[in-house]
């Protein structure tokens, strides 16, 4: 359950950004984050997450760079750009709105 | 900021492609480590752990894929990668490759240099200002004969001061030249040049490179003589030295000062053209008010917002106004014409040009319709090759791709080669083509380069995508079983390979039947009877300057000291004088009547052409005299009264009538003969002769010879007749004029059989080069029918083992092969014949003497195809009529 593909289009996207405007972090990390804050609800598959990485990597909004982990391994840690902060936030709105909307709608009938 | 950001990734993407690869794979290893030591840490054990990893994980490769394809340059890797593949299996199949690449070319050369000549001369606008507001002008003869006729200077004049529609408005002359006197220790030469009035260039827009252009005042009969030399006379004979600016040259033995040069790429009327004197100065005011001697050419400048109709309109107006004032002259026109410059200029050889275009567009047809019969072919030895990348996931628009690429590959490479053989076509052409208008325009630039690119991704997408057509998702498995053993190839490839045979014969059948049709047009041509003799005749030109002969009995002694010594030369056997050769055009006419006949009624014309000759001219020529004999002896100035007419003439208006001894009275007799007959001015018909050419094509047309020792004009051909070789004799000639003028420069010298040549050039051009793309074309048409043939047999090598191991005759085996590779050529030929009568019915004009459905050569085409075709598929029947049993069964 709780496959991104179920997800609504680009919801992933989100999370990614949300999951890093506090710090940068790796792949690895971003998809744990996402698990423990959605009390395993959401688990990202990494055939998405990977290409949903690269893809912001590709627009701008998220910037990729090496450094060394707390347990001194190479890993490429992603953080985000102040393009990214804007599409972030436009995003969230994007959600509230849509997530209240379906709320209405589902309380109304 | 953000576009900063895109842009440095774009380019990390595009130049460290292969460091971003590993990073991906570095960065899931660390993931999938992560994963492992995550399992490790909930009690499995390392093996258990990173199975578990890889289970959750899923197929590492794929996520890379997918991770991959957000990459931006993915489409430019894919097509790096589809023509590496490409080069590759083209090296795999270097005589496929090298053949089509030639084939490619070929196609492409060939339209490309084609193209470029249409363009520079066709449709490229003339170099001059505002070249569509100049249109050349015309009388309309009021016999209707000629509606495109020359303009008479007297009507000219007149056209210039009424006329509200031309902001300018020139009159001149070409077809003369000047004795460019020996200077500087160099030669005489005879110069061509044009008359012209001081607006000419005005009229063009066009500005010296150097000093000045005619002024008004240079363009009296009393202003001192100036002339305009040519850039290329002017680098050649004055080695481009801006001094000779007002200098004094010698034309004509008379003084001339120079007083501007033409820029390089200036010319007009046309390239020969090198020098230009004002009109009004060097033509006599009689020439220059006469209403109906129409000899010159007339450009004018449109106004703005004048259209061509409403002045020419104009001009007809006028010229009728004159007409009708002077009603007893007939050959005052009484309407004028006109055409834009560039029609006139280039009008005779747009259709020809246009035909050969079409034909080089056909040439590309085929080669493009073999190149991609040859892929198919490949295609189907590929055939499992490829069904087997599709079961293993190669998406279909993948292979396209490839495909694709394979044929741009192919056609990119041939269409490059091509450029590189139209340049040097293009070196030829000009060099072979002096005599076609503007051909010095020619020049390929950006948009022949463009045109070649359109041509080259054209053939490209048409060999691609005919030969995929072949590649159907759906027989992927039926490929793959039908492959098991291959005794019979794909039916559908097959018949897609056989239409296309067929095309390509019938456009090859088109071809064919052109250049017959055009060859034998040119044989006709050849053959043609002119009149005279052309074998071992040797002809040139000169003129003697009017300074230095002013009498007209200076001239007749030239002449007749140059054919006494000329005759006494050892070799030859008759010499004679002559103002035109037959074969050098029409040259004028003037107007006559009959002495012994009731006068003429107002109005009705009566002419015919004009040509001055000696007395023995006829024997050197080899006309023969059928009626009376040649000139006397003593027809010199003064005493010249004798007409020599030609069997046309005598045909046309003495019938059944004895001609001689009749008198003729004609315009040009009274300066000649002082006596008078009836009280006019009379000439004797002493003689009548066969008719001759004026040029190849046209019929002969009746002709009035006077006698030229009358001195009336200086300019003349000499005619050597000899038993050896003639040209030998060329210097030994121009060595007596040496001695009797040693500053009298001698013109073309040329045999008779070279100024036919010339004058049957466009036939015999069009007709050659037609000739070389049938004969391509044909090659292409049989290379494709013995492909496809050889191929068929190898596919059905096993089955036609199994028929002559169960008892087929050899004999069947080899006519149902035969017959299997000649249907394609059958249906082709149907095709291109059907082809052939819309072909021919547009190439009409440009036939002499046959009949566009010549059945000659639409029979001669067929069975040549024929033979072609049965020759191109006889040894791949053979071939299967031979198979060993045996051998055919064990090569599965």
């Amino acid at each position: 359950m709780g496959k991104p593909s179920d997800l609504v289009q680009g919801t992933l996207d989100v999370l990614i950004l949300k999951t890093l405007s506090l710090e940068p972090k790796h792949g690895w990390a971003i998809a744990k984050r996402i698990q423990q804050v959605s009390g395993d609800v959401l688990q990202v598959q990494q055939g998405s997450l990977y290409p949903a990485l690269h893809r912001l990597e590709q627009q701008g909004w998220v910037r990729a760079k090496w450094a060394e982990t707390e347990t001194g391994r190479q890993a490429k840690f992603y953080s985000l750009t102040a393009a990214g902060r804007k599409q972030l936030d436009q995003e969230t709105a994007n959600w509230r709105r849509l997530s209240a909307a379906i709320d209405l709608v589902i309380q109304h009938t | 900021m953000r576009l900063l950001d895109k842009l440095r990734m774009r380019l990390r993407m595009l130049f460290s492609r292969k460091r971003e690869v590993h990073r991906l794979d570095a960065e899931l290893n660390f993931h999938l480590e992560e994963l492992t030591a995550e399992n490790i840490a909930s009690g499995m054990n390392p093996m258990e752990a990173r199975q578990a990893a890889l289970r959750t994980f899923g197929n590492p490769i794929l996520v890379r894929e997918q991770a991959g394809d957000t990459w931006s340059w993915n489409r430019l890797e894919r097509l790096v990668h589809n023509v590496r593949i490409g080069i590759r299996t083209l090296a795999r199949t270097p005589g496929f490759a090298v053949v089509s690449i030639l084939i490619t070319a070929i196609g492409i050369g060939t339209n490309a240099a084609l193209f470029t000549v249409v363009r520079s001369v066709l449709l490229k606008p003339l170099p001059y200002r505002d070249p569509s507001r100049l249109i050349r002008l015309y009388e309309h003869s009021t016999d209707d004969k000629f509606p495109r006729n020359d303009v008479a200077a007297g009507i000219f004049a007149e056209w210039k001061r009424q006329n509200h529609g031309f902001s300018e408005l020139a009159i001149l002359q070409s077809d003369l030249g000047y004795n460019l006197s020996a200077s500087g220790g160099q030669l005489p030469e005879k110069v061509s040049a044009a008359v012209c009035s001081w607006d000419l260039f005005p009229t063009l827009g066009v500005l010296p490179a150097l000093g000045r252009g005619f002024s008004e005042t240079d363009d009296r009969p009393s202003a001192s003589a100036t002339a305009i030399l040519g850039w290329g006379l002017w680098k050649r004979r004055f080695g481009g030295d801006p001094a000779i600016l007002n200098q004094a040259i010698h034309l004509d033995a008379k003084v001339y000062t120079v007083i501007g040069i033409m820029p390089a790429w200036f010319s007009y009327p046309d390239q020969s053209v090198q020098l230009w004197t004002p009109i009004y100065h060097e033509i006599n005011a009689d020439e220059m008010r006469a209403l109906d001697s129409h000899d010159f050419v007339v450009v004018g400048r449109l106004r703005p917002k004048v259209t061509e109709t409403e002045a020419a309109t104009e001009l007809s107006l006028i010229t009728a106004r004159i007409h009708n004032q002077h009603l007893d002259d007939p050959y005052i026109s009484k309407a004028a014409n006109s055409q834009p410059l560039l029609n006139d200029m280039v009008g005779e050889i747009k259709r020809p040009l246009y035909v050969l275009l079409a034909a080089a567009g056909c040439l590309l047809a085929i080669a493009c319709l073999n190149v991609a019969s040859l892929l198919v072919a490949r295609g189907a030895t590929r055939r499992r090759e490829l069904a087997i990348r599709s079961a293993l996931g190669a998406s279909r628009l993948h292979q396209l791709g490839e495909q694709l690429t394979e044929s741009f590959l192919l056609s990119v490479t041939g269409g490059g080669i091509g450029l590189i053989m139209a340049q040097l076509v293009l070196r030829w052409f000009a060099s072979t083509r002096q005599d076609m208008a503007r051909i010095e325009s020619i020049h390929i630039d950006g948009i022949v380069v463009s045109f070649t690119v359109v041509l080259i991704v054209l053939s490209a997408f048409l060999a691609g995508v005919i030969s995929s057509f072949s590649i159907k998702s759906d027989q992927i498995v039926r490929a793959l079983q039908e492959s098991s053993r291959s005794q019979s190839a794909g039916q559908g490839r097959v018949r897609l390979r056989r239409w296309l045979l067929s095309l390509e014969v019938g456009l090859t059948v088109i071809l064919l039947v052109g250049a017959g049709l055009l060859l034998k047009s040119y044989e006709r041509l050849r053959s043609v009877d002119m009149g005279c003799v052309t074998k071992n005749v040797l002809t040139m030109q000169f003129s003697l300057p009017e300074e230095k002969y002013s009498q007209p009995v200076q001239r007749a002694n030239f002449f007749s000291n140059l054919i006494e010594r000329v005759r006494s030369l050892p070799g030859v056997r008759s010499a004679g004088l002559v103002r035109k050769l037959p074969g050098q055009g029409y040259a004028g006419d003037t107007s006559f009547s009959i002495a012994e006949r009731p006068p003429l009624q107002t109005g009705q014309m009566q002419y015919a052409m004009v040509r001055w000759a000696d007395a023995g001219y006829f024997a050197a020529m080899g006309i023969p005299i059928l009626r009376g004999h040649t000139f006397d002896e003593h027809q010199w100035p003064g005493g010249a009264s004798q007409v020599i007419i030609s069997q046309s003439f005598a045909h046309q208006y003495f019938e059944d009538e004895d001609p001689i001894g009749k008198h003729l009275l004609t315009r040009v007799l009274p300066a000649i003969n002082p006596t008078l007959f009836q009280g006019r001015h009379y000439g004797e018909i002493v003689g009548v002769v066969g008719d001759t050419r004026f040029h190849v094509s046209k019929d002969p047309q009746g002709a009035m010879y006077f006698p030229i020792y009358s001195g009336t004009f200086g300019s003349a051909a000499l005619a050597v007749q000899s038993d050896q070789e003639v040209s030998r004799l060329a210097l030994p000639i121009q060595r007596i004029v040496q001695q009797l003028d040693p500053d009298l420069a001698v013109a073309d010298i040329l045999t008779m059989d070279r100024i036919i040549g010339q004058s049957a050039m466009d036939s015999s051009f069009n007709a050659t080069l037609l000739f070389v793309f049938a004969v391509f074309s044909l090659v292409l048409a049989a290379v494709g029918l013995f492909g496809v043939l050889s191929y068929l047999v190898a596919q059905r090598t096993t089955e036609i083992g199994i028929r002559i191991a169960l008892g087929a005759q050899r004999d069947e085996v080899l006519r149902l092969t035969l017959l299997d590779g000649l249907r394609p050529a059958f249906i082709g030929l149907v095709i291109g014949l059907f082809g052939s009568i819309a072909a021919a019915q547009f190439i009409r004009s440009m036939l002499y003497g046959i009949n566009p459905f010549d059945p000659a050569v639409f029979v001669c085409v067929a069975a040549i195809l024929i033979l072609v075709a049965t020759a191109a598929c006889v040894a791949p029947a053979w071939q299967a009529s031979r198979l060993d049993p045996m051998t055919a069964l064990r090569s599965e």
